[in-house]
């Protein structure tokens, strides 16, 4: 029972302990922010990894998870709610959750796992310490660049993954599931806010900096070989997915429950 | 039957005023990684303008001492100064700035992977030198020249032998001209000719460019080559220094046991 709680102890200060070094990490990369002009290039590149390299995957993952809304919003509205609603049932969902946050699950994995592995091999190589060596702030030139093109980027993603779902929801709507391409249209206009979109993207800004965070802090705090690096990406991946998870329900509580019901 | 050994106490590595001496200093260093310790109490001189040659056995923790010289390892206790400044003091500026004197040439090369040659030995001209790219491009071809890269500049790390990275590598240590150059395992992994190339780089390096050079090894025909001093690190302390010549004549237990290659003698041999 002792070993139990010591078990759960030594969790917990390990959690504390991770939550206080990535905090100052965030520290680091907002005070080393006013040389990203310096850095352009970096997080060109950077921002070219998040938004080209995600494509396909953004594609096949939107135009389903359209597809698949709209399956199931008609077997749950069938003899409830007029099909006119169809169209914004599917936009609303798909802007204010599914996007930002499977984007955040899906892209962010993707992203996070690249940093964290890719950072984790320059550490366990030394490569970061060489850095150190020469003078160079490996925050400045490896964190920086890539919390920022995680950032800008991700809303991007999302915004392209959003219209690529409803598209799909539409086109499944209209081919296979008797709804007319009309009656569609008219219910995506209905009880449209723009702050469903806003709201998104607010969630997917948010999401973007947890994405890099937790791959880049993972990726420098790596330690040992390559079982090390292992570790440290499936690290960064569950605890990015698991923060992306809870940050949504406060940032949920916060956008539409408080700043967009006033 | 166990063999007692004469082993002689530690060579006094001490300076009464560690902010006047003009070399670095290491005072009573101690290291522990969990439960291992690595360090305990070191001691070590290191005047400016020699090479000293640290030797010692695998996992003896030579590269963690020179990693302590540049702040890249913190110690558990004891202080080190470079040129009367005390590192473990500095702020992190202070610690960068302070780091420019320095080059070091790693044991795996440590070259960044997703830049070609020419971007890995000149990024520290790019970002300190305030240089045009020509200029930097020229002084980066200037020192891969040096080194015997004349055309492996737009390489990629991943293109190039073992040896060729180490000399890359060794270009990217010089391309600043610094004060010290610290080398871990500079030979390790080479073939002899390549090995003996480096080995006279390192010495040309000492001669025209008077840089102080710090080398772990235990390669000893390399040791023997390059050095002006050596010093022998066993158990976390320094146990000997002394000349090329000194070593080569002591009854160091310990130093002719590892000189000789000897499995039997105080340093056991696993």
């Amino acid at each position: 029972m002792e070993r139990f709680f010591a078990k759960i102890g030594n969790y917990v200060i390990a959690g504390l302990s991770n939550a206080g070094h990535g905090t100052m990490l965030l520290r680091a990369i907002f005070r080393e922010t006013p040389h990203i002009w310096k850095m352009r290039r970096e997080v060109l590149v950077q921002m070219h990894v998040v938004l080209i390299g995600s494509m396909p995957l953004v594609i096949v993952t939107s135009v389903f998870v359209g597809a698949v809304t709209a399956v199931q919003a008609v077997y749950q509205m069938q003899a409830l709610v007029p099909m006119k609603f169809l169209g914004v049932m599917i936009s609303k969902t798909v802007f204010i959750e599914l996007g930002p946050v499977l984007m955040a699950l899906v892209v962010g994995s993707r992203l996070c796992a690249f940093y964290a592995a890719e950072l984790g091999t320059m550490k366990v190589t030394e490569q970061l310490d060489a850095m150190n060596i020469m003078a160079i702030d490996p925050v400045r030139y490896l964190a920086m660049p890539r919390f920022w093109a995680s950032v800008l980027m991700i809303p991007v993603v999302t915004i392209f993954a959003d219209a690529v779902a409803v598209f799909g929801g539409y086109t499944i709507s209209v081919m296979t599931l008797d709804i007319s391409s009309g009656v569609f249209i008219e219910g995506l206009q209905l009880f449209y806010k723009h702050s469903d979109i806003l709201g998104g993207l607010i969630k997917s800004v948010v999401f973007g900096g947890i994405i890099a965070l937790s791959g880049i802090f993972n990726g420098f705090h790596t330690q040992g070989g390559a079982e090390g690096v292992g570790h440290s990406t499936m690290t960064a991946v569950v605890a990015s997915c698991l923060s992306v998870l809870v940050a949504d329900y406060f940032l949920a509580i916060i956008l539409f429950q408080i700043i967009f019901q006033k | 039957m166990k063999v007692e050994y004469n082993i002689p106490p530690p060579p006094d590595q001490k300076v009464a005023d560690p902010t006047a001496f003009s070399g670095i200093v290491i005072e009573g260093v101690s290291k522990s990684f969990g439960p291992k310790q690595v360090l305990t109490e070191t001691d070590l001189l290191i005047n400016k303008g020699e090479t000293l040659v640290v030797i010692g056995r695998s996992g003896e923790g030579k590269s963690v001492l020179l990693k302590h010289i540049v702040r890249l390892l913190e110690p558990d206790a004891g202080r080190i100064w470079v040129e009367g400044e005390e590192i473990s003091e500095m702020e992190m500026s202070e610690l960068m700035e302070m780091r420019k004197k320095f080059g070091f040439l790693f044991q795996g090369a440590a070259l960044f992977d997703s830049m070609n040659v020419c971007k890995n030995v000149g990024l520290m001209l790019e970002e300190h030198s305030g240089w045009s790219m020509d200029k930097i491009k020229d002084r980066a071809c200037e020192c891969l020249a040096l080194v015997g890269l004349t055309d492996s500049d737009d390489k990629l790390p991943s293109e190039l032998s073992g040896g060729m990275k180490k000399r890359a590598a060794l270009a990217r240590a010089i391309v600043m001209e610094p004060e010290y150059i610290l080398y871990d395992e500079p030979t390790t992994g080479l073939d002899p000719i390549t090995g003996d190339a480096i080995n006279d780089l390192i010495i040309k390096l000492q001669k025209e460019l008077g840089v102080t050079s710090i080398i772990v090894t235990h390669d000893m025909a390399s040791a023997f080559k390059v050095a002006d001093r050596m010093a022998m690190l066993s158990r976390g302390k320094i146990v000997f220094t002394g000349t090329v010549d000194e070593v080569r004549n002591t009854d160091h237990p310990m130093v002719r046991q590892f000189i000789e290659g000897n499995s039997q003698g105080p340093l056991g041999a696993f």
